[in-house]
Formats: structure tokens, sequence, C-alpha cells
């Protein structure tokens, strides 16, 4: 017994070994990628292969970034966009969860508007970004309600239909006891919703950058994309450059904290 | 007047296109403190039965009282065991089992220590703080028994309890629940497809026949074996020809319906 138990535990070790060094390598070629791609971002741009005055370059994208660290403007439009992006998806989730719970509460009323979620869902929601600036001023109201609608009606389906999918024995249980329809509201069909509305909040983050991005486009006196669109007007790419990136970092940054909240919270 | 009284109920399921018709005209009564057993084959409308003695469902006609008033959920005077524990998987054991009382707003001090008493007396030491998916088949069978006894329904329905369950786990559970409902002297119906269990927990069996539901006959359980606890009765003398007798009636209408 007691050799075959030994050879079992070499083996597993050697297993684990063979787990790490596999992660070790993917590390590897991720950063060679990275620096192969800036590396040679940096010097097709010296040597003039691309265009300098469109790719800009990653020294001078560096520059800037610390003149506008410096001068305080990068910190001042990153928060504006950082805030509304937040306020966006989780408004937009909870009031997409909130029409949810309205259509699960009156099935009369899920039913009559299907056709209509049906067409909110299919229509690109920016195209209503003029209006939305005309109607709400253009200021941060617009921007964040720019947010709200890209994702609201994706999570009023999604989560409507994770309500409808709730066991309806929960719901006898509760019936038995005898629950109000709010009480089987409260205990059964919001909880066990809970994992879907983590997911779409997952989701939804994504999505509001989309439209506080393209509000910002459009109102153009503050934020990330507002750099963007003034970068483009007096033609300084680095300064386009500068906002992508930022833009990446903290989009996947929050992305990753609600994937972690997510991990904490549906593993219980 | 009887404690339960069902009254020619019957009861039809209506779909698009079929209405499919459940139970024919059932009446029957049970007493204060008895045991009746539901057997009959499967789709022969028991769990229908069921839901309408306890006001999940309207009956297409007929009625049910209890105590001499008509039933209604708002009461919640019946506990009700589904086929399935049906625990919520994301509430510990103890806010499982005190549910009910908290639904009614009935939960004190009392009423909880009460509830914290019953797990333990079933034999469910130490489980207050986990989660139903850290228990057994078993034991998850016995916390939702304890969360349909919390609430100190006057009449307890179980449907198919042991159903899910390994055969020794059965017989210990059919001990331990006939056990439990003689002492606080609940009224109870249970639902099975098993001879032996109905009656072996029973004072009375009511065999039910399919197509649509209807109480086909009543078996009264002799006194001997109603006094002794589930696993001596299955080995008494006159089990087997108790047994005999309703499986014989069973047969009687599955040949017929062929
Ligand atoms: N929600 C429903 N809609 C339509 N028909 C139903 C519904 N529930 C049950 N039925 C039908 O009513 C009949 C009785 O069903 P029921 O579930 O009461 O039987 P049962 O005796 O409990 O069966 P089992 O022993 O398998 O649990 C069956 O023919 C079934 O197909
Ligand atoms: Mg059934």
């Amino acid at each position: 017994m007691k050799p075959s138990k030994n050879n079992a535990d070499l083996l597993h070790k050697q297993y684990v070994h063979s787990l790490k060094r596999e992660k070790r390598k993917v590390r590897l070629y991720q950063l060679l990628i990275f620096l192969l791609f800036f590396t040679s971002w940096e010097f097709s741009s010296k040597m003039k292969a691309i265009d300098p005055l469109l790719f800009s370059s990653p020294s001078k994208i560096i520059d800037l970034l610390f003149s506008k660290l410096h001068d305080g403007t990068l910190m001042e439009n990153l928060s504006v966009t950082l805030i509304e992006t937040i306020v966006g998806f989780i408004l937009g989730t909870l009031l997409g969860t909130l029409l949810a719970a309205i259509l699960w509460w009156s099935p009369m009323v899920s039913k009559v508007l299907d056709p209509y979620l049906v067409i909110l869902n299919a229509m690109p929601k920016v195209a209503l970004g003029p209006i939305l600036i005309v109607g709400l001023g253009p200021g941060y109201a617009s921007i964040i309600s720019m947010g709200v609608i890209i994702s609201i009606i994706i999570t009023t389906i999604v989560v409507y239909t994770a309500f409808r999918e709730v066991d309806s024995n929960f719901l006898k249980v509760l019936r038995i006891f005898g629950a109000s329809r709010f009480q089987c509201f409260w205990e059964a069909i919001l909880p066990a919703s809970f994992p879907t509305i983590i997911s779409t909040l997952k989701v939804n983050v994504g999505l509001s950058w989309v439209g506080v991005i393209v509000g910002e486009f459009l109102v153009s006196s503050k934020g990330l994309g507002y750099m963007i669109t003034y970068g483009f007007q007096v033609f300084d790419f680095t300064l386009v450059w500068l906002a992508l990136l930022v833009i990446a970092v903290f989009a996947t940054v929050m992305y990753q904290i609600v994937a972690f909240i997510e991990r904490k919270i549906v593993k219980e | 007047m009887s404690f339960l009284s069902v009254q020619n109920i019957k009861h039809s399921y209506f779909t698009k296109s079929t209405a499919v018709a459940a139970l024919s005209d059932i009446s029957l009564e049970v007493k204060e403190g008895e045991f009746v057993s539901f057997l009959g084959p499967s789709g022969c409308g028991k769990t229908t039965l069921l839901s309408i003695i306890s006001g999940l469902i309207e009956p297409t006609e007929g009625r049910v009282l209890l105590e001499g008033q008509p039933i209604s959920l708002a009461d919640a005077k019946i506990g009700y065991m589904l086929q399935q524990d049906y625990l919520f998987p994301w509430k510990t054991i103890e806010e499982n089992i005190l549910l009910g009382l908290k639904l009614s707003k009935r939960l004190t001090e009392q009423s909880k220590s009460a509830s914290l008493n019953l797990l333990r007396q079933i034999g469910l030491i130490g489980v207050e703080t986990q989660l139903p998916k850290q228990l057994s088949g078993g034991m998850r069978q016995r916390v939702a028994l304890v969360r349909t006894l919390a609430t100190e329904p006057k009449l307890l329905m179980l449907d198919e309890p042991f159903s899910a369950l390994d055969y020794q786990t059965k017989l210990k559970l059919e001990d331990l629940i006939s056990a439990t409902l003689k002492q606080f002297n609940k009224t109870a119906i249970l639902v099975t497809h098993d001879i032996s269990e109905a009656i072996s927990m029973s004072d009375r069996v009511l065999l039910f026949s399919p197509g649509p539901g209807r109480l086909h006959k009543v078996f009264d359980i002799p006194d001997v074996i109603k006094n002794l606890t589930p696993f001596e009765a299955r080995n008494h003398e006159l089990f087997p020809e108790i047994f005999q007798t309703i499986w014989k009636e069973l047969e009687s209408f599955e040949t017929f319906k062929k």
C-alpha cells in the first residue's frame, strides 16, 4: 500500500508543478506580446513606417500622460467619465431589475409590453443621444441617461427571464406558509435570480462605457470622450491615444472588480 | 362535524386544446388526530387532491372544510411537504426552518427555540448554520419536516416524502415521523405509491383509481397494527394479509384498464 501512495503523492506533485510551469509560460508570452506591441509601435512610428501624426507613439503618449497628470486635466476628465459610467451601469442594472419585477408582478403588463421590449431591444440606443441631450440639457444627466438606456432593456429581458425560471415549487412552499406576493418575490424570486443579476452587472459595465463615451462625444465639454473629440478636432492624435489607453485600463479594472464581487457573492 | 371534510371535489386541468379530468367527485372525511394514506398509481390525481385541500388550487367543483371553515391559504393552518424537500439553497438550515414563522409574523424567542429543539429531537445536531447542500438527502428531508411542523399546522400533508431515499433511511424516517406526529397528536395525510408504507404508517388507507381519479376503496387498519411503530408493523403476522387484499384491489383496476 505504502509505495503506491507515495507514488500517487509524487505524481500529484508533478502535476501541480507542470500546472505552475504552464502558467508561467503563458504569463511570459503575454508579457512578450505586450512589449513587442509597444516597442514595434514606437519604432515604426520613429522610422515613419506608420504615419506618426495619426498613430503617435508610446513615448509621446507617456510624455503627454505626465503633463496631463501634472496640470490635473487628466484626473478631472477621468473622474467625470468614471462617475458617469459607474452611476450609469448601477442605475441601468437597478432600473432594469425593477422593470423586470414589475413585469413579473403583473403577467398582464408583461404580455402587453412584450412587443415593445423587443422593439426597444433591437433599436440602437445611442441613436437616441441627440434627443436626450436636447431634452435633459448637455450635462451629467443626459450622459448618464445614455449609459442607462443602453443597458436597461437588455437587463430587463435577461432578469425577467431569470425570474420566470425560478422553480414554482419554491413559491408553493411560501404560499402554504401564507406568504404575500411581495414576500414570494423577496424570499424566493429575487435571491434565486441574484447570480443572473450580478452577471448582467458585468455585461452592463461594458455597455455603459459605450453609452457614456458616445454621450461625451455629443456633449463635448468634459470627460475622456470629450478628450477624444477634442484631440480629433485639433488633430492631436496623441491625446486621442492617451484617452483610449486610459479607457482600456479603467474599463478592464472596473470589469475585474465586478467579476471579483460576482465570485464572492455567487460562491457564498 | 369532522375535522377535515372534502365534499364532491371535481377537478379538470385546462389547456388550449384539451380539458384533462384529473379528479371526479371525491368526498372524504378525516378525523382529528387520524393518520390516513392516499394510495394509488401514478397520475391518479393524488398531488392534485393535496393541492386542492391545501388551497393552492381552486377545484372546478366542490369544497373543502377544515374545522367547518372553508380553507384559505392566508390562515396557514395546513402544513404541506412537497414531493421534494425544496429547502431554499441560499438560506441556512435555521433560516429555512424558521421561514414559516417569519412569514406569518409569529417568530418569537419562544417559537424559535421550540423549532430548534424539534430539529435536535429529530436527530439533527449542529447543522443550524449549514446550508442545505451540505446535508444528505435524508437529513434534508428531516429539515423539511421540521420546517413544516414549526408553524404548528393543524393538518399535515406529506407527498411521497420518502420516495427519493434509500430503503434503510426510509424505514428509519418512517418510524421517526410516525413517532413525532403521535407525540404532537397531529392529523396527517400521507401520499404514497408504496402499499407497505401506507399500511405500516396509517390508521386508514384510501385507495384511488385513475382516469379520472376517484376514491376506489377505504381500508381500515386493525388496531393491533395501528399501535405498532411502522417497522414493527411490517413484521406483524397480519401484515401480509392486508397487503394481499390491497394488492388485489390495485391489480383489479389496473388490469381492468387494459
Ligand atoms: N398542471 C397541470 N396541467 C395539466 N394537467 C395536469 C397538471 N398537473 C397534473 N395534471 C394531470 O392530472 C393528472 C393527475 O396528476 P397528479 O400529479 O395529481 O397525479 P399523482 O397521483 O400525484 O401522480 P404521481 O404519483 O406520479 O405523483 C395526471 O393525468 C396529470 O397529467
Ligand atoms: Mg404526485
